[in-house]
C-alpha cells in the first residue's frame, strides 16, 4: 500500500515537472503581458505564475482528466483580476515598460485571453462575469489603443506591421 | 484594415519579446504547492476531529441528561389524603 502510494506520488511529480517544462514558458509570457512588465525584469509576473502553478500542483490529483493548462490559465486570469486593482494598478502606472503598458489591467486581461491565448469570447465573458458584448467592446477598444496610440510611437508600430503583413 | 489584420498585428506586438524561464521556478512551485497540500490536509483533519469531538460530546450529554424523558411535575402537589 505504502509502496504504491509512493509510486503514485513519483508519477505525479514527473507529470507535473513535464507540465511546467512544457507550459511554463507560455504562461510566464502571458503573466508578463498581464502585469505589463519588461520581459527581462518581471518579478510580479514570476510571483503570480509561482502562486498559480503551486495551486495547480495542489489540485493535480483532483483534475480528473481536465486540461491542467486550462486550469492554470483560468486561475491565472481570476487571480490577476482579483489582485489587479489594489496591487498592480498604481505600480504599473508609474513604471510602464511592457508591450501592453498603455492599457488598463482589465483591457490587458481581455486582450491576452482573447488574442494571445485564443480563448473564445463567451468563455472570457463567463470567466470574468461580464456580458460578451462588453468583452467584444473592450477587446476592440484595447486593440485600437494599442495600434493607434494617442500620442507617442504611432509610426513605429504601423511601419512594422506594414512591413510584415 | 479589417478585424483579422488588426488582431494579427496585436498578436505580433504581444509575441515580440519572450521572457526567459527562471531556473528555480519548478522547485519554488513544488515547495509552495506541497505546503499548500500539507495545510489542506491539516485543516481537513482538524475539521474531522472537531466533528468527531462534537458527536462524542453530544452523545455523552444526551445519555446523561436524557432530554426525551418527561421531567417529574413540580407544579401540582402530590395527592395524598382524600
Amino acid at each position: 500500500m505504502r509502496a504504491r502510494h509512493a509510486a503514485e506520488g513519483a508519477r505525479r511529480a514527473r507529470e507535473f515537472e513535464a507540465f511546467v517544462a512544457g507550459a511554463g514558458g507560455r504562461l510566464l509570457h502571458a503573466a508578463t503581458l498581464l502585469t505589463a512588465e519588461a520581459p527581462d525584469d518581471n518579478p510580479r509576473a514570476r510571483r503570480l505564475l509561482t502562486l498559480v502553478l503551486a495551486h495547480t500542483y495542489a489540485c493535480w490529483g483532483r483534475l480528473h482528466g481536465e486540461d491542467p493548462y486550462n486550469h492554470a490559465r483560468q486561475h491565472l486570469a481570476t487571480r490577476f483580476a482579483h489582485g489587479a486593482w489594489h496591487q498592480y494598478g498604481t505600480l504599473t502606472r508609474t513604471r510602464p515598460t511592457g508591450a501592453l503598458a498603455r492599457l488598463t489591467p482589465q483591457e490587458r486581461l481581455i486582450l491576452v485571453l482573447r488574442l494571445y491565448e485564443g480563448v473564445a469570447e463567451e468563455q472570457v465573458a463567463a470567466l470574468l462575469g461580464l456580458p460578451s458584448e462588453r468583452v467584444h467592446t473592450i477587446c476592440d477598444r484595447a486593440t485600437a489603443t494599442l495600434l493607434h496610440p494617442p500620442r507617442k510611437r504611432p509610426a513605429a508600430v504601423v511601419g512594422a506591421k506594414a512591413a510584415t503583413s | 484594415m479589417n478585424r483579422s489584420e488588426r488582431e494579427a498585428a496585436v498578436r505580433q506586438i504581444m509575441e515580440r519579446a519572450v521572457p526567459r524561464m527562471p531556473p528555480e521556478l519548478h522547485a519554488d512551485v513544488v515547495r509552495r504547492g506541497s505546503r499548500m497540500l500539507r495545510r489542506r490536509t491539516l485543516a481537513r483533519r482538524l475539521l474531522w476531529l472537531l466533528l468527531f469531538a462534537a458527536v462524542v460530546g453530544f452523545t455523552v450529554w444526551a445519555v446523561t441528561v436524557q432530554p426525551w424523558v418527561e421531567p417529574p411535575s413540580e407544579t401540582t402537589p402530590p395527592l395524598t389524603d382524600w
